[in-house]
């Protein structure tokens, strides 16, 4: 019971008994790593909102729903049989290399990967810790920056399965990975904590789409942690859709490490879950890296949308885009923080950021934080934030030519969201993105 | 077609209007002239439908039914049309597909088949020609970045497409240079019908050296100071509004 106190995570105290089953377990240094992680976690507990990086999102919720581990002796709970249609995933007619993960742990026979090239090592993360945790060692925790990150340091303790991606040197694959993450709860309230591995080597580049669906409603908990190293000269985009049941928690971290002229282009759309959040930090860590975070968000009833980025310019000629844009109805909130820190050797770096929020009701919130720190003095960086309602005279301007209130409100929210996807290198996720908004604008 | 009685309009709890009365039947083009912040765009927006203009007292009459009971859309289907003064840039909406949005909006209330992408293509070739709009403008988001004259040619395509039975144009001349404002008027005395009616709101005589007008009324205070025929609005060319404002003053 101490540990339930301290940690808020209800399963806490069987934390030695669950981890024995766990994948890995004979590895003396993967078991280290999960012990230390996990003590790591009952010392800082769920984070409060008097931690600063939480200050505006309150995971109080969590405590109160008494999960439980959906990996039970290698076993997932809650179990699906097929991947039947889910409105939210790209076309299945897309051709991709598609890994389905169903509460967390990889399912074989629910996926499909294509031939790859030479080179490329694409396969769940679960089994690989269990027969070659040895090569994964460099890679594991190498994008990882933070000691005080409490969800991260439970997802290294608990982490069961997840995918595993290499790209080797100057490989491109032209097929987009599409790894689909299911939550299937049952009357229990199920936890899960994917995690991730992703590296491309020199010059390599690949597409990732990343959706998140649930099989049908539910409480559970997907607390996926995602390591991206983008190495010199090669490119990622990485696009995610996170569509959870409006009963979920999810809160993802993507650490992204990227070297010189490399570039990572993400593009988050959130429209499910009730209490989520997606932190994103990547450093640009050579000369000429590039990032891109683009981001969307649409939040009602009590949906809780978070997202939260870090961007550190490392290097000089360094550069960063940043766009997030969202629509918030009833009593829908969302919180974005970004920090763009600039350090004293990143001289003639690039760094834009932009936060705009469209709020269609007086009970909707929005906290926006941005943070610039700038250490080097040539260096050229903008922010902006900016919320507001539908503009009146736009309003009356179409409805004065005969485009009735609901239509014209949905034209304009459109036209809102409409820049969001022109950067999109993706016309399969552009067009993701529309269906998304018509879907949701259809319910206003 | 237009029967305004009596009309007291507040905004922001300000009385803007203040009996005013106007008659205006089909095929009649009607100026209402007036100094600044005598009310008449607030007239125009009133006729529209846009919030915030609080009828206090009076009516109005459209095609013998009560007015005021219509949203700003019905009013629109039903026939009535303002050219803005200031037409409002929305980045992100495509200018031809909000266009396509309204003429079907239009059609369908009046029992006609929405027309498809081809038609309207089709149509909107007809009127674009006659106001010299190109094509370029119409792949673009609405309004945004038109030049002054841009804009007002394209309130009158507008205005052509929906082919309406009132049509109030608020200062169309204003910002036009004697270019644009040639290419206006024509677009404007070429809608010109036996059943359609117009209402020119006007700072300026000279708009109506090119539209030529069956009745002008001066606009001050709030209410119609005097009315008369094209001649009126040479007199205030010449003579200025001063007197008239005077008097309504002193008489309120």
């Amino acid at each position: 019971m101490a540990s339930e106190t301290t940690t808020g995570l209800p399963y806490a105290d069987r934390f030695a008994a669950i981890a024995a089953t766990l994948p890995g377990q004979s590895v003396p240094w993967l078991r280290e790593l999960r012990e230390d992680s996990f003590a790591r976690f009952a010392q800082l507990g769920l984070p409060t909102p008097r931690v600063e990086q939480w200050k505006y999102t309150n995971l109080h919720p969590l405590t109160k729903a008494g999960f439980e581990p959906a990996v039970v002796n290698g076993q997932g709970r809650g179990q699906i049989k097929a991947l039947q249609p889910l409105s939210s995933l790209l076309p299945a007619e897309e051709p991709a290399h598609r890994l389905v993960f169903v509460n967390g742990l990889f399912r074989r026979d629910l996926s499909e990967i294509g031939a790859l090239p030479e080179g490329v090592r694409l396969d769940g993360l679960g089994e690989a810790l269990a027969s070659e945790a040895e090569s994964l060692a460099p890679m594991l925790g190498r994008a990882v920056r933070s000691g005080d990150n409490a969800l991260l340091a439970l997802n290294t303790a608990l982490m069961a399965d997840g995918c595993i991606l290499r790209i080797g040197r100057g490989v491109s694959i032209d097929a987009p990975i599409h790894l689909v993450f299911v939550g299937a709860a049952e009357e229990t309230a199920l936890a899960f904590h994917p995690r991730n591995l992703i590296v491309a080597e020199r010059d390599s580049r690949a597409v990732i789409f990343e959706s998140h669906v649930a099989s049908n409603g539910g409480v559970y908990w997907s607390n996926p942690v995602t390591e991206v190293t983008v190495e010199d000269g090669a490119e990622i985009q990485h696009y995610k859709f996170q569509d959870e049941s409006l009963d979920a928690f999810h809160i993802a971290l993507t650490e992204v490490e990227i070297g010189e002229r490399g570039r990572y282009h993400s593009f988050v759309m959130t429209s499910g879950g009730r209490l989520s959040r997606q932190e994103i930090r990547a450093v640009l860590d050579g000369k000429g890296a590039e990032c891109r975070l683009t981001g969307g968000y649409l939040a009602r009833g009590k949906q809780h949308v978070d997202n939260t980025t870090e961007i550190v310019h490392a290097k000089p000629h360094t550069t960063s885009k940043e766009v997030y844009k969202g629509v918030l109805d009833e009593q829908g909130r969302a919180v974005f923080q970004g920090k763009i820190i600039v350090e004293k050797d990143a001289q003639k770096s690039d760094g834009h950021q932009l936060n705009r929020t469209l709020l269609l009701s007086d009970r909707a919130e929005i906290d926006t934080k941005p943070e610039l720190e700038i250490y080097a003095d040539d260096v050229k960086c903008s922010h902006g934030a900016t919320a507001g309602e539908l503009e009146e005279s736009a309003l009356f301007y179409l409805r004065a030519r005969g485009i009735d209130e609901t239509a014209a409100r949905r034209m304009l929210i459109e036209a809102f969201l409409g820049d969001l996807g022109e950067d999109l290198a993706s016309a399969t996720v552009k067009a993701a993105l529309q269906r998304r908004v018509s879907n949701w604008l259809a319910a206003i | 077609m237009l029967e305004v009685k009596n009309l007291h309009v507040t905004v922001d709890g300000q009385p803007i209007l203040k009996g005013l009365d106007l008659s205006v039947g089909a095929g009649e083009v009607h100026a209402i002239m007036g100094p600044n912040g005598s009310g008449k765009s607030t007239l125009a927006y009133v006729l529209a439908g846009r919030e915030g203009y609080e009828v206090t007292e009076g009516s109005i009459l459209y095609q013998g039914r009560d007015l005021l009971d219509l949203s700003p859309e019905e009013r629109a289907r039903d026939g009535i049309f303002l050219a803005f003064q200031y037409p409002v840039e929305i980045p992100g909406v495509g200018t031809n597909s909000f266009l396509k949005t309204a003429v079907n909006a239009v059609r369908k209330h009046r029992g006609e088949r929405e027309l498809d992408a081809m038609e309207f293509m089709k149509l909107m070739r007809e009127k674009r020609d006659l106001l010299g709009v190109n094509e370029e403008m119409l792949r673009r988001s609405l309004n945004v970045g038109f030049s002054g004259g841009e804009k007002k040619r394209t309130e009158i395509l507008q205005m052509a497409l929906l082919d309406p039975k009132l049509a109030v144009l608020d200062e169309t001349d204003s910002g036009l240079d004697i270019d644009a404002l040639k290419i206006v008027a024509e677009g404007v005395n070429a809608l010109r019908s036996p059943d359609r009616a117009m209402v020119l709101i006007t700072h300026y005589q000279r708009l109506l050296n090119y539209i030529v007008p069956d009745k002008v009324h001066v606009l001050a205070a709030g209410c119609i100071a005097k009315s008369g025929g094209k001649e009126l609005a040479h007199q205030l060319e010449k003579e200025g509004y001063g007197d008239l404002a005077g008097k309504t003053g002193a008489a309120a």
